[in-house]
């Protein structure tokens, strides 16, 4: 079995063998990794893919293996968001992707490793060491999603979930060369998936190639009870993949190409819009004035509503507790033991932003600014179908370069997190390499319009090879 | 949702176009998330009322807002609050609904306390969206101040005899700290149900930081289109129903308030009075005998399903039992005909309700030999009665009323009780004039 299959490859063998021995196949690959990318490997997966060979299953995804990031609660796997807190949590419940994924027949693999609470863009302050770049075993894989894409772009799972709170799952999916989508705002349910910034996150998938992000999203989007943010867009993902972007209007917002940006991952944006052209779409520079305020919103909300989400850490009920004179002792030592450091200071911004004299100053021009990013996006998205620019301004950066300075790592969201503000759809996907490493080219569209996205970023690859390219260090 | 719209539309209050709910954060230990889901300046329900019987007539009291919230959970202490050795937490209600509604103070006295929780429950009652008889289903926490001055608040009393007693006492008790010079602080107090008496559980020096922020998680829904739908479900009210039976059955306000008091009872009178009987005198064995004996029995009523109206015991649960709408037909048709005393229609009342078995009321009469005498049976114990008792005859002819009483009742007593006591009476007096 080749190391690297697409979702329809797996299911080929799957036919040809068995699932149980596709799962032992990817289990193999698990076991020499070496990048860190797994937190947990399920136990069950091969009797869950044995069950499959056994009783037949009839879902779009019988018997194919899938990774799970650990903030994706799934019953009977620890599922800890990569801290401390959360030691020997194992969830009574599945959350709504989870549910949709087995009714589907896939098979868990196991949970990915993370940036603590998804805060972060390097997966560096997991509670469980960092994980490494496929592509340079010295590098971030990006984050917070970085176990999910470092874990497809190795090969040690066809696809995998993530989470998108401010570039999440885009961030490492450039990083790491695989194609990652944030989904719409309510177009995937969170129920389930433990929060960090409930208004701006979204569970997307990531996968080695574009038609197998439409295969998970067919599975996992719509609507569901237990979300009243979600909703059915009846969306057909997979019917967008069409090779086909004649007469498409593609944007170019400049203030995505700022101070900063690597020269070649620059080029390489242009190289693909130029190919676009080529295709017989056209494109336009469009401008987002209040792009260069979207950082800071970003992060005062975030961090606002974290500081909200995570008060239930308190070990009173679950999780890593440390013992106190009293409750209110109790839960002092608790957090302040069972936190790491950028979570604690995150919790600590989050509760200053919202507080009485405070909240007016920061929380509420934040959520102003939110309204004028969102409004630059319908602007900009009237006079065109799609936006383009860089997913990262940089490509991956060294293990421990950036950690002791947070305020360049957070700039490094610059250009995914204005998309979460907005609520607006948004993919990577692998673009061109610079001195081996990949870079992403980031395809944003109109709300629920995932199908134009999808469909633009579907035929940039049938007509380029970037998402063939495997990394050497762990072929 | 439509529930808390119900509510307003009862209390005649303003119901809000949009919903919005707000995180309150805080720490507790009853608190699962760290937060609870309020709905924090924009409530469901604003600028209700609910009108009273005051202490001198008919009392509006205002109702500020009603808005909704989760239940954060129970905390549950080992033996008293002040002794406790440690706290258990019951999250079993945590994240259920709830409406937490505030009234203007308009409350001249802890009577009226008590009397607007009875009306504003009788009316969430006929509303049928909620359940009095479960344990925490409403719970009151009493503001009160003295003189104009600093208010104290007693938080999470749960019956409403005990807010009156909360109130009596921390009244005294803050009147008192006046007279002896103290000053009455900001604080929030405990309701010891046991004791009777109040105590501080917190003093509020400064106003907590709760960092409101609107919950991300529920989308604000726009309600307005609902209202007319809901406002279509809205039952007859206790204060319609009350002027409505005394204008349809022609019953005293008395017994029309009694009656409504309870819509299962409402219900069952009327399911009484369907059937032809005198609506009076139904009335009078409904509300008064009927009644007044659950009260004494402490049974509350529970039910009613159109045939029969349940109850429970108040402090035990277990034991229950019920009262058939044809039973009461039956024994106030038996009445209005003279065919029972009301001594012997009281006796099958009490009969019924501690009975273990179903029994008619009819059975019952004939069993325990409850019928009326025959007429000559009367005549024939008030002659003898005349003749036996000749001092007792002087008496009253004398103008001693008294005596009268006694004569009286030899003929109940020669007759065992199957005498009526009018009858008896007026046989007596035409047989001695």
């Amino acid at each position: 079995m080749a190391k690297w299959m697409s979702v329809a490859q797996v299911k080929e063998k799957i036919e040809e063998n068995s699932a149980e021995e596709v799962t032992a196949r990817y289990l193999e690959v698990i076991e020499k990794s070496k990048i860190n990318g797994y937190v947990t490997v399920s136990e069950k997966s091969l009797e869950q893919a044995r069950k499959i060979d056994v009783e037949g299953h009839e879902g779009s995804l019988a018997g194919v293996p899938i990774a799970i990031k650990d903030n994706i609660s799934v019953i009977g796997l620890p599922t800890s968001c990569g801290s401390k807190i959360l030691e020997g949590y194992v969830p009574p419940f599945n959350a709504h992707v989870i549910e949709k994924l087995l009714a589907a027949g896939a098979v868990i693999l196991g949970k990915t490793n993370m940036d603590e609470f998804a805060m972060g863009s390097s997966t560096e302050t997991s509670y469980f060491g960092p994980t490494a770049n496929p592509w340079d075993l010295e590098r971030v894989p990006g984050g917070s999603s970085g176990g999910s894409a470092a874990v497809v772009a190795a090969g040690e799972a066809p696809f995998a979930l993530g989470s998108d709170t401010g570039g999440s799952v885009r961030c490492p999916a450039a990083f790491c060369g695989v194609v990652g989508l944030k989904p719409t705002y309510g177009a995937v349910s969170r129920y389930g998936v433990i929060a960090y910034a409930n208004s701006l996150e979204q569970v997307g998938p990531l996968a080695n190639n574009v038609a197998d992000i439409a295969v998970l999203m067919d599975v996992i989007a719509g609507y569901d009870r237990k979300d009243s943010t979600s909703i059915d867009s009846k969306t057909e993902y997979q019917k967008a993949l069409v090779d086909d972007v004649k007469n498409l209007k593609i944007g170019i917002p400049k203030e995505f190409f700022g101070e900063g940006i690597h020269p070649d991952v620059e080029k390489a944006i242009w190289n693909a819009i130029h190919k676009y052209e080529n295709l017989g779409a056209t494109w336009e520079e469009v401008s987002m004035p209040n792009i260069k305020y979207a950082l800071a919103s970003y992060y005062i909300i975030a961090m606002s509503e974290a500081s909200s989400n995570l008060a239930r850490f308190d070990g009173t009920r679950y999780g890593f507790r440390e013992n106190g004179e009293n409750w209110h002792s109790m839960v002092s030592k608790t957090r302040a033991e069972g936190f790491g450091t950028e979570v604690k200071r995150r919790i600590l911004l989050g509760t200053y932003a919202l507080s009485a004299g405070y909240h007016d100053k920061y929380y509420l021009k934040a959520l102003k600014v939110r309204t004028l990013v969102k409004q630059d996006f319908d602007n900009a998205l009237l006079k065109v179908d799609l936006l383009m620019a860089p997913t990262m301004p940089n490509p991956a950066f060294k293990i421990g370069e950036k950690i002791e300075d947070p305020l360049t790592l957070y700039l490094s969201d610059v250009n995914t997190c204005p998309i979460n503000l907005a609520g607006v759809p948004s993919i990577s996907m692998p673009c061109g390499f610079t001195d081996g490493l990949p870079i992403g080219l980031q395809i944003m569209g109109k709300p629920f319009d995932e199908p134009t996205v999808l469909r633009a970023a579907y035929t940039f690859e049938q007509n380029t090879d970037y998402h063939t390219k495997r990394p050497p260090e762990v072929a | 949702m439509e529930a808390a719209i119900k509510v307003g539309l009862a209390l005649e209050g303003e119901i809000a176009e949009e919903t919005q709910f707000h995180r309150k954060n805080y720490f507790y230990p009853d608190l699962p998330k760290g937060f609870q889901v309020t709905q924090y300046d924009f409530p469901i329900v604003s600028k209700g009322k609910v009108v009273i019987e005051g202490e001198d007539g008919e009392h509006t009291v205002g109702i500020t807002r009603a808005h909704m919230e989760e239940d954060p959970g129970k905390l549950v202490h080992i033996g008293s609050i002040e002794k406790s050795k440690g706290v258990l937490i019951d999250y079993n209600r945590s994240g259920m609904p709830l409406i937490e509604t505030v009234t203007e103070p308009d409350m001249r006295s802890p009577k009226e306390a008590r009397r607007f929780l009875d009306k504003f429950r009788n009316i969430l009652e006929y509303l049928d969206v909620f359940d009095g008889n479960l344990e925490g289903a409403m719970r009151v926490d009493a503001n009160v101040s003295v003189y104009w001055g600093t208010r104290v608040e007693i938080k999470n009393i749960s019956s409403h005899k005990g807010v009156e007693r909360a109130l009596l006492y921390e009244i005294m008790r803050q009147k008192n700290v006046i007279r002896r010079g103290g000053k009455i602080t900001l604080e929030t107090r405990h309701f010891d149900e046991g004791r009777g008496v109040t105590i501080s559980m917190r003093t509020k020096e400064e106003a907590e930081d709760y960092r409101y922020f609107r919950e991300p998680d529920l989308m604000p829904m726009r309600v307005t289109d609902w209202i007319p739908e809901i406002r279509e479900t809205l039952p007859e009210l206790p204060d319609a129903k009350r002027a409505r039976f005394i204008e349809q059955y022609g019953i005293t306000d008395m017994h029309a308030k009694s009656l409504t008091s309870k819509i299962m009872l409402a219900d069952f009178y009327e399911g009484v009075c369907a059937k032809g009987v005198d609506p009076k005198i139904a009335a009078t064995w409904t509300a008064d005998v009927f009644l007044g004996e659950l009260n004494y029995r402490d049974l509350a009523i529970s039910s009613y399903d159109g045939k029969k109206i349940g109850f429970i015991h108040t402090k035990d649960p277990e034991i229950e039992n019920s009262f058939k709408v044809s039973d009461m037909i039956e024994l106030v048709n038996l009445f209005a005909e003279g065919k029972v005393s009301d001594r012997a229609a009281v006796e099958v009342i009490r009969t019924i309700l501690d009975g273990k078995e179903e029994k008619a009321p009819s059975r019952i009469i004939e069993e325990k030999g409850l019928f009326k005498a025959e007429d000559d049976l009367v005549t024939k114990a008030v002659a003898e009665t005349i003749a036996e008792n000749e001092a007792a005859v002087k008496d009253y002819l004398g103008g001693a009323e008294k005596s009268l009483n006694f004569l009286v009742g030899q003929v109940m007593k020669k007759t065992k009780g199957t005498a009526d006591a009018k009858t008896a009476r007026e046989l007596i007096v035409k047989e001695l004039m």
